[in-house]
């Protein structure tokens, strides 16, 4: 099995040389300590800057240069800011080569439920609508399994929907799992796990 | 033509009614009007629609409004960080319309270039989508989303000369930009008004020609989440 950390380094393999990127809030920000050496890769926030640095070091936090996630950080030498406007003008115009994102559910035909739970989290879906609607590709990193040990990888979703068929591929503790036609096929296992036991923790289709 | 006001009060002088819709800048604490929404507490009026990205947090920002029951409606993509609004929300109190980030965005951006609406992917086969008009364009469906035109827009920039021109610093840019454009009326605040001639007319973020009324004042400029490295 993989800890947050590891799943992370296993999302960071999916970055290529010269890719602009968006990571969302949670495990996909740790993603950003493991790009592979070698490759440049430039992450998109979207409240208005390309090419994001890491956290400042004390007494260096600038209220007025902060992350998706309202976390202080940094610019590079790259850096460029501008307007929401055309933060998601570049969002939607398909310029953002991959979304590394959390999730509540997906389904196995690539619906993606992670922004509400009727009754209980009505927070909002933030930028991820625009994001998984109009970014390449969409890589989901989160846990197989809910807290209370039920499994998030589903035939169809029960929370409302953040997209429709638009992950492309599902990093979890147990493995990796591309969305295929006729449902999920697994890729890759994490270490000391097997396809039957990530089968057991499956509700969507697998297939071949 | 004279577009500075000694305050936020004068500023906002003749604009306010019960029940008129606002666009505001600013993206969870960062770059938000906060002079401008202090006034617009001490003004009272209240029946208020506000499109913003986020509500600001509890007693802070937009977070004020709440307090003193101001807001009717609020349009924004994400208000997780408030407990009040919630209470307020769960009570039915508020009422809230959630926008895709970059919908809203566009909303406004839109509003302000007299597009009044476009077809956009985002939000297809969701909630967002229900009610909404679908066109297919190239095998692809789409729904359309409206400009929003708001009856006064509050926006934080850096620093402005007296026509208007302004620039933001950093990531405080974010909604200010497409907020300041929609408004019928629209106010800014900055950091510091200097002299027309020195700001770099190559590098203007917002052209004068959309700022009416502007202020210069003290920000407290509050960080949500701060968060370090160590060596």
């Amino acid at each position: 099995m993989w800890d947050r950390n590891q799943m992370a380094a296993r999302a960071a393999q999916e970055l290529q040389d010269g890719m602009y990127v968006n990571l969302g809030i949670g495990i996909p920000t740790l993603v950003a300590n493991y790009i592979p050496d070698g490759i440049t890769v430039t992450l998109q926030s979207e409240n208005g800057m390309l090419g994001m640095g890491p956290f400042p070091f004390e007494g260096e936090e600038d209220p007025d240069l902060i992350n998706a996630g309202k976390q202080t950080i940094t610019e590079l030498p790259h850096t460029a800011y501008f307007d929401s406007a055309q933060s998601f003008a570049m969002i939607r115009g398909g310029k953002i080569a991959m979304a590394i994102l959390g999730a509540m559910e997906v389904a196995e035909n690539g619906d993606l439920a992670n922004w509400m739970i009727p009754g209980k989290l009505i927070k909002g879906m933030g930028g991820a609508m625009d994001l998984v609607a109009g970014v390449g590709r969409v890589v989901v990193v989160m846990d197989h399994t809910n807290k209370k040990g039920e499994t998030k990888l589903l035939k169809a979703c029960t929370l409302p929907l953040t997209g429709t068929g638009v992950v492309d591929r599902i990093i979890t503790n147990l493995g990796v799992l591309d969305v295929v036609e006729g449902g999920l096929r697994i890729v890759e296992c994490a270490p000391d796990v097997t396809p039957d036991q990530i089968a057991a923790s499956t509700d969507a289709t697998l297939v071949q | 033509m004279q577009k500075i006001y000694p305050d936020a009060d004068a500023a906002l002088e003749g604009l306010l009614h019960d029940g008129m819709t606002i666009a505001s800048g600013g993206f969870g604490l960062c770059g938000i009007p906060e002079l401008l929404i202090d006034a617009l507490v001490k003004d009272g009026a209240k029946d208020l629609t506000i499109a913003s990205n986020n509500c600001g947090v509890d007693g802070f920002g937009l977070g004020k409004l709440l307090d003193t029951h101001q807001i009717k409606k609020m349009m924004s993509s994400y208000v997780g960080e408030n407990d009040e609004f919630m209470r307020q929300y769960l009570a039915e109190e508020l009422i809230i319309e959630f926008n895709p980030q970059g919908t809203l965005a566009e909303r406004m951006r839109a509003g302000g270039a007299g597009i009044p609406g476009f077809y956009t992917k985002t939000g297809v086969g969701t909630i967002v989508a229900e009610g909404k008009e679908h066109k297919d364009f190239d095998g692809e469906t789409y729904i359309l989303e409206r400009g929003i035109v708001a009856d006064i827009a509050i926006v934080k920039a850096w620093k402005a000369d007296a026509t208007g021109n302004c620039i933001f610093r950093k990531t405080a840019r974010n909604f200010n930009v497409p907020a300041a454009t929609c408004g019928k009326v629209c106010l800014v605040e900055v950091e510091e008004i200097v002299e027309t001639g020195s700001l770099d007319p190559d590098a203007i973020h917002l052209p004068g020609i959309y700022v009416h009324r502007l202020i210069q004042g003290e920000h407290e400029k509050r960080i949500e989440q701060r968060t370090v490295r160590t060596a």
